[in-house]
């Protein structure tokens, strides 16, 4: 059963209806919410428990039990909501479509976030090539100010709220909240060993949470309907609806908000036209961003779209960006270029991943004109397991992944190109 | 930063940039103004743009951006070039972003490259046309990925390219025509090319 559109909580995802206040405000935005406020901190963040809702950037971690960990006392320093906008993650483009198309679900959700947790102050840290989403944005907050939802006493509610945002400047590893936090202090992006977390010490020493853009822009929507609700859609502990980034050799790319735990093949079909020359021409899909390895055919078939569904199959939901490769794919070429982005990415604290990107994308070079020895797959398999988790963040890991991927499941493919270099090569001695 | 191009004696904000920062100083706490080393910088490129016709941030910049924030010129110099968007040496008038991530390889990102090159008179990414016009850059994934592929030019986004869409684009940035940013075949945005299949109204369940 395919979700309605009146079960979708982004009812102007594509923009067909203007962005602005009073828009958004017929499609629902801003209705009670002093009245959500009302219900206060605890009964807000069980709600949330209750929807099962978990990040969505990437990581899924449970969002009620995050906000829990901030202080429930202040101890004199103040709380900060940071909003991690800084999408990067190659296949993603959905925050994209929520800050500029329907923004005012992301400010809504930041004051209610920013009371759950105690903050007087949101930073929203916005991509730095995400320029006109920018000026969205910032006009979206400025009709919000302008009509007293937020400020002092904000939409009423007796809750001082303040919410700004913050452009960054295009580095991919500012997508790691402690890196953005480095950041938004005027810094160079690397990130803070943890502990201590955010919740303890983060933006200028203070408490903070960092949570995705459509982690905060769906909270308003799950208080309004309540828990049961959103939890209704999708596995248990999986539950809710995702926005969907459906790319690559499909018929019709598109973002669509769908329930969560969709067969793979149900959702390329029903939303995106298919693969390209039909189901039976793909290759491979990456399912959730670039840094979650690839699944074969045969997997896709039948595979839901979920966290844990997918993590059996040794990948991951990540950040819902699904890359489609048909069977004209170079896929060796595909990952390398992958492992080429990881290389120009790395903010080069750490040793095995400054020199490590590198060193990945050099050998993945040479995966691609099969210049190698056979024996070179496992050499690298294995430095694969050496940067894995000996990093302070999980870039290098994200960067690993799709090589481990690539390994796991086309290693005859890699074969047969080295087979086949040495072949050409041996037949251009001999001549 | 050695400089093999030339860097101005002196930089001062114009007033159209001194009213930006007031406001951008407003944002943050009391004693906490380095956060507002990356907009300065934003600040500072803007105005280059405008008064030379290339957006870059020039040495001495940093030194007004840091003398401003109160940080070491060091601070400065090391953000400028830690983020990729700042441009520490000029660049041609229209700043040519091409997208070559996986996402839009696979939908066609060397033939854009190869417009870009034909029709900008570029050799190559890190080129600048003869002209002044156009620099060519290869940029990492800039999340339009449904809408692949795509280039950047400055801040707008162009989107479901093909080679002949992407010279047209840039034959009309020579004749000093802007575009519309966005798709170039007529898509709203995200939607799925071709008609939407969500958000409809006639969806049932």
């Amino acid at each position: 059963m395919a979700l309605s559109d009146k079960d979708r909580i982004f009812r102007n995802l594509y923009g067909f209806e203007p962005w602005n206040l009073q828009a958004a405000r017929m499609r629902g935005c801003w209705d009670g919410t002093a009245s959500i406020l009302a219900k206060g901190r605890d009964a807000i963040i069980e709600e949330v428990k209750a929807s099962g809702l978990r990040g969505r950037g990437g990581a899924g971690f449970p969002t009620g039990m995050k906000w829990s960990f901030m202080p429930k006392q202040s101890d004199g320093r103040p709380s900060y909501l940071v909003v991690n906008a800084d999408e990067s993650e190659p296949g993603t483009c959905k925050d994209r479509d929520i800050i500029r198309h329907d923004p005012h679900t992301l400010v809504e959700g930041c004051l209610i976030a920013g009371f759950a947790m105690g903050a007087h102050a949101g930073y929203i840290y916005i991509r730095g090539e995400y320029y006109n989403e920018s000026v969205v944005l910032e006009a979206a907050i400025a009709e919000a100010y302008e009509a007293g939802l937020l400020g002092r006493n904000a939409a009423g509610s007796g809750w001082d709220f303040d919410l700004y945002v913050h452009r960054g400047a295009g580095a991919y590893i500012c997508g790691e909240e402690t890196a953005l936090i480095e950041s938004l202090e005027g810094k160079k992006g690397m990130p803070r060993l943890k502990p201590p977390f955010p919740a303890a010490v983060g933006l200028y020493g203070c408490p903070t949470t960092v949570n995705n853009v459509e982690t905060i822009a769906v909270v308003p929507e799950i208080l309004r309907r309540g828990g049961a609700w959103f939890a209704s859609f999708g596995r248990p502990k999986n539950s809710g609806t995702k926005i969907f980034c459906i790319q690559g050799h499909v018929n019709n790319p598109c973002n669509v908000e769908a329930e969560m735990s969709i067969p793979m093949r149900e959702l390329i079909e029903r939303y995106a036209g298919g693969v390209r020359g039909g189901w039976d021409n793909l290759l491979c899909v990456i399912p959730g961003g670039s840094s979650t390895p690839l699944l074969p055919k045969h997997i896709c078939d039948d595979v839901l779209m979920d966290f844990d569904a997918l993590r059996e199959h040794r990948s991951g939901l990540g950040t819902a960006g699904v890359i489609v490769m048909d069977k004209s794919t170079d896929v060796i070429k595909a990952i390398a270029r992958l492992s080429a982005f990881y290389k120009h990415e790395s903010c080069g604290q750490c040793t095995p991943c400054r020199e490590g990107m590198g060193w990945v994308k050099r050998m993945m070079d040479r995966m691609v004109t099969g210049e190698a020895e056979i024996e070179e797959i496992d050499v690298l398999e294995n430095v694969t397991r050496r940067i894995e988790g000996h990093t302070i963040c999980a870039l290098a890991d994200g960067g690993v992944w799709p090589v481990q991927g690539l390994i796991r499941h086309f290693r005859p493919l890699m074969e047969e190109r080295i087979t086949a270099y040495k072949a050409r090569n041996t037949r251009l001695a001999a001549e | 930063m050695s400089a093999e191009h030339a860097e101005p004696a002196s930089f001062a904000f114009d007033a159209e940039s001194e009213a930006k920062i007031a406001t951008i100083l407003k944002r943050y706490p009391e004693g906490k103004q380095a956060s507002a080393v990356i907009p300065l910088l934003y600040v500072v490129q803007k105005q280059m743009g405008r008064q030379t016709g290339s957006a870059w941030v020039p040495r001495v910049a940093m030194d007004v951006v840091a003398d401003r924030l109160g940080m070491a010129p060091i601070r400065v110099y090391e953000v400028a070039t830690f983020y990729f968007m700042f441009n520490t040496k000029p660049i041609g008038r229209f700043h040519l972003q091409v997208c070559g991530t996986t996402p839009c390889w696979l939908r066609g990102s060397d033939e854009v490259l190869r417009a870009c090159k034909d029709a900008g008179h570029l050799k190559g990414y890190g080129d600048t046309s003869a002209d002044g016009l156009f620099t060519l850059t290869e940029m990492e994934c800039m999340g339009a990925c449904v809408n692949a592929p795509m280039i950047a030019v400055d801040d707008d986004y162009y989107e479901d390219l093909d080679y002949e869409s992407t010279v047209k684009l840039i034959e009309a940035l020579k004749r000093g025509e802007r575009p519309t940013p966005g798709s170039v075949t007529g898509r709203r945005s995200s939607e799925a090319a071709g008609g939407a299949t969500a958000l409809t109204g006639s969806e049932t369940e």
